[in-house]
């Protein structure tokens, strides 16, 4: 088609039927109608024979399909001299498998349009695999090699080893991960494992061998810690074939990966200042043990969150950048796992300012606990439950929904019940979360900035106890990475 | 976050054809996007565009205005304005636009770029009538409720924008040093969309008006409205709020301005980093010209997978490198290749400038091998599909539609935007090699402090 007729005729026509509108009354917003259901059907739950589950969820938008095998063993499930485990494990699945190392792997998937992609959280080891549908069957023999048959190669995990011991080196040239480290470790502490970083420390990935992640794999990537999500542009006939082709000889055996126990909620409130000096700007953390994903309090907490940190109009985001100008955003967050949790608020503020930024963070910290407004109570929640929608557009979101019921063992109704129980959640409600879980006696609170600069005017707030610390403290020491044998040239 | 983020370039799009066959070889869809187009008699153009898969809307916004039609002394402003553009209109109170959208369930941004200023409202369905109130409103009314408090939390929350992305960012600096050996002083891309902090500071109220007045007529945007409606119903919504806007002055075209360095450019910059980093980027043609797929082709041969030419050897087998990117950085005016290596520790940048000059030199004398250019077509092939999926956002599939309106005048660009990838040959990019990379170019070395002796030496010969 020629563009420029068919703009031009496009637009005639237009013009034609252009009628004048009634002039519009400005006076009050428009009205929102109701909003309309989200119209989810249900996921097909499908099993192979070896029992693997399979969740399918048809949709035909887009020829492509997006499949994730999650496993319920992550980071979570590292032994403590060993953090780092699971993260490594995932980084290896696309090293090598059979004959293939990764270039092939790599080549053999690009070459269909698809993408491969490895990783872990707290709670699950995922592989995703997004495809042009036509080419599905044609990378699932690659994707079931990754995940059920890496050869785990010595010099794979020495050389990806040396990545990640670089990428912790560079870890410390960013305020916003020295802010992260420093706080898991003043709430959780060095005796549990979410103390410690999601990918391990320069320590323990040295130590990691690899009869380690061996171990690790053969133990708990099994079918009955696992399963398969499926959502795109296919349907239960052609899919289950396939599937069992390529996941059918896998056998059960495992066992379930050990879950990290409870942790001591921050008791007292104490101030660790990480000295940058030259930082334009303080990275200010402040953070508690939280709720789990299983909480009762969940839908109460989302609503509670909102209102103080999760959105744009939210009081610290409204209060630090929009009142005060003293940062480009502040945020709150409950980051949920299967065993605790972690609350965290954040923001990052110009260094002049930091303790004038601090003293209304806690202000905040303190007001959330006492009545807020009806209006702002309905703010929260409508836009939470008017908003649930459009976390299931795509193909990669509706997955990434279905993978985390699963990982973390949540009900079938959870997403047809989440708009009703949230917009159950009142102002009582909203006050009973917080008395729960945000109590600004008891919190660590992380300043990553110029020391030189912020501490007199931090200690005037008599916030608690001052911990000075250095980069290289909360870092641990620079790792030294070993080979490879002489880079080229060098 | 949910900030009002300075987006980088928009390199990719999402959208999602008409019903596709599911079955067929991804290569036989011929991508569609139907719409419909309309001028108001101000001068806005207004695109509509069905897609009934989930109950939501999206209401993108665009104005042909971005940093680079900004004047000396204020440079910055054009995001400051789009900053300004959240806080209220005649019929809106200072932070309702927010709260109204929030309450509807409603989300919110805007970018600026070297060539445009980009909004969009995406809503839930039954609320489609609220964005198009509020967008029309500041289209129609902002200065009116325009007040030194708001210029000046604004310009606060800027120059905290600019701390965060820049100053207090490893190799955050790095970018505003490249542009200034890039550009002469008088390229319209030659300072920064975020702005320097002395221009933030000189910006005066009466710079929103003018800037308003100038670049934010109804003739210099255009509006997409995708998603969850029937077009016969929406058509009059949008009219009715926007019919009322005046027409405001035409905006004269600005002409592509290509860039000529005559002599490779070297510098070094030290930072507060442990590894040391090095960039290389050349001047080449705007975003669409006839070479500027195959520069796409390019950088995806040197550095996109792990078989990329770079990544295999650097990264991969000599382990020299921490990472490696390659990027075709396509503008209205002017576009920049790139390609950023971070080094290992103990690897020198000048070891690593003479292993990509070699790689590049290979391409420059034999063109990629035909698997290599496959493996980069299919790729971007299921890369398109991807953007067909979302409606609304950055990249969707409604602010995909007016990126093509501005560049070719054809929302629905999609197919054509693909038949150039498809349309490739392995000499293409040879081609592009040749023509594109090489002495003429910026070679800048970021280094930790004092180790100087790292970078690529200054002095060129």
């Amino acid at each position: 088609m020629s563009t420029r007729a068919t703009l031009a005729s496009v637009l005639v026509a237009a013009f034609a039927a252009g009628a004048q509108a009634a002039p519009a009354d400005r006076s009050k917003p428009p009205a929102v109608g109701s909003p309309k259901a989200l119209r989810l059907p249900p996921a097909q739950k499908l099993a192979l024979t070896n029992g693997l589950p399979v969740i399918l969820f048809e949709m035909r938008e887009v020829p492509a399909i997006e499949m994730q095998l999650v496993v319920k063993a992550g980071a979570g499930s590292d032994p403590l001299n060993r953090t780092g485990l699971a993260a490594m494990t995932a980084d290896l699945l696309d090293e090598a498998s059979g004959a293939r190392d990764a270039l092939a792997i790599a080549d053999a998937l690009e070459l269909l349009g698809a993408e491969l992609r490895t990783g872990c959280s707290w709670d699950a080891t995922t592989v995703q695999l997004h495809v042009p549908a036509a080419r599905f069957a044609a990378a699932l023999a690659t994707f079931s090699d990754v995940a059920m048959r890496p050869a785990f190669r010595q010099k794979d995990l020495d050389r990806v080893r040396r990545e990640t011991l670089t990428d912790l080196l560079q870890a410390r040239d960013d305020p916003r991960r020295i802010a992260s480290h420093a706080l898991n470790r003043a709430v959780f502490g060095d005796g549990h494992r979410y103390g410690l970083p999601l990918r391990g420390d320069a320590a323990s990935v040295v130590a990691l061998r690899i009869g380690d992640l061996r171990n690790f794999h053969n133990k708990h990537f099994r079918p009955e810690n696992a399963a398969l999500i499926v959502v795109g542009a296919t349907d239960a006939a052609t899919l289950l074939p396939l599937l069992e082709k390529a996941f059918g000889t896998w056998q059960k055996g495992g066992t379930p990966a050990p879950q990290p126990g409870d942790a001591a909620q921050t008791a007292g409130r104490q101030v660790w200042i990480v000295d940058r000096p030259g930082s334009a700007q303080s990275a200010i953390r402040v953070g508690r043990v939280g709720p789990s994903r299983a909480t009762p309090d969940y839908h109460a907490l989302e609503v509670l969150n909102t209102l103080l940190g999760g959105s744009f109009t939210s009081r610290l985001n409204d209060n630090l950048r929009e009142q005060h100008g003293y940062s480009y955003g502040a945020s709150s967050r409950f980051d949920y796992r299967r065993a605790v949790g972690l609350f965290v608020a954040t923001s990052d503020v110009f260094t002049p300012v930091t303790a004038d930024a601090l003293r209304e963070f806690m202000s905040e910290l303190v007001r959330i606990r006492t009545p807020a407004k009806k209006e702002e109570v309905e703010r929260a929640r409508g836009y939470l439950a008017a908003s649930y929608a459009q976390d299931f557009e795509t193909t990669r979101q509706i997955a990434s929904k279905l993978a985390e019921q699963f990982a973390l063992g949540l009900l079938d109704d959870e997403f047809a019940s989440f708009v009703p129980k949230v917009m159950n959640v009142d102002a009582k409600l909203v006050q009973r979360a917080a008395g729960l879980s945000i109590d600004p006696g008891n919190l660590a609170i992380v300043i990553v900035g110029d020391r030189a600069k912020i501490e007199k005017a931090v200690q005037a707030l008599d916030l608690g106890p001052i911990n000075a610390l250095t980069v290289e403290q909360v870092m641990g020491p620079a790792p030294k990475i070993d080979g490879p044998a002489k880079p080229e040239g060098d | 976050m949910f900030g009002f983020t300075l987006a980088a370039l928009l390199s990719l799009a999402q959208a999602r054809p008409s019903p596709a066959p599911a079955a067929a070889p991804a290569a036989a869809n011929r991508l569609e996007v139907p719409y419909e187009m309309v001028r108001l008699r101000n001068g806005l153009t207004v695109i509509l565009h069905e897609d009934r898969s989930a109950p939501i809307v999206t209401v993108n916004a665009w104005y042909h205005v971005g940093s680079g039609r900004e004047r000396p002394g204020r440079t910055g402003f054009a995001h400051l304005f789009e900053h300004l553009m959240f806080e209220g209109s005649k019929n809106v109170p200072e932070g309702a636009f927010d709260r109204w959208l929030e309450a509807a369930g409603g989300n919110n941004n805007g970018s600026t770029n070297n060539d445009r200023t980009n909004y969009f409202e995406d809503a839930p369905a039954n609320a489609l009538e609220l964005p198009l109130f509020l967008e029309s409103d500041r289209m129609a009314f902002l200065p009116q409720a325009m007040t030194q408090a708001k210029l000046d939390g604004q310009r606060d929350v800027v120059k905290n924008e600019r701390r965060q992305s820049y100053e207090n960012r490893p190799y955050g600096m790095a970018e505003l040093k490249l542009l200034e050996a890039m550009y002469p002083p008088d390229h319209p891309y030659s300072w920064p969309t975020i702005g320097s902090m002395a221009d933030l500071t000189a910006a005066k109220i009466e710079d929103v008006t003018d800037f308003f007045e100038r670049f934010y007529g109804p003739g210099n945007a255009s509006l997409v409205v995708a998603g969850d409606f029937d077009a016969k119903e929406a058509r009059p919504l949008v009219e009715k709020w926007f019919d009322e806007v005046p027409m405001r002055a035409a905006v004269d075209p600005i002409a592509p301005r290509p860039v000529v360095l005559r002599e490779e450019k070297r510098l070094i910059l030290e930072d507060k980093v442990q590894l040391p980093r090095l960039y290389i980027q050349w001047p080449t043609p705007p975003y669409l010209s006839p070479t500027d797929g195959a520069l796409d082709a390019l950088a995806a041969v040197l550095a996109q997978g792990k078989n990329s030419r770079l990544y295999k050897r650097l990264v991969y087998e000599l382990e020299v490198a921490q990472d490696v990117e390659a990027t075709q950085d396509s503008g209205a005016l002017v576009s920049t290749f790139g390609i950023t290596v971070t080094a290992r520790s103990g690897s020198k940048l000048e070891t690593l400038r003479a292993m990509v000059d070699e790689e590049i030199a290979k391409l420059r004398e034999r063109p990629p091998t035909p698997r290599e250019l496959e493996r980069f077509r299919n790729q971007t092939e299921a890369r398109f599909y991807d953007r067909l999926e979302r409606v609304g956002g950055f990249g969707g599939k409604a602010d995909q539609m007016n990126r093509y309106l501005f560049a070719t005048g054809n929302p629905d660009y999609f197919e054509e935007d693909l038949a150039r990838y498809r349309a490739l040959s392995p000499k293409d990019v040879q081609a592009a090699a040749l023509r594109f990379l090489g002495r003429e170019r910026v070679v800048l070395s970021v280094v930790p402090e004092g180790r100087r002796e790292l970078a690529v030496p200054e002095n060129a010969k």
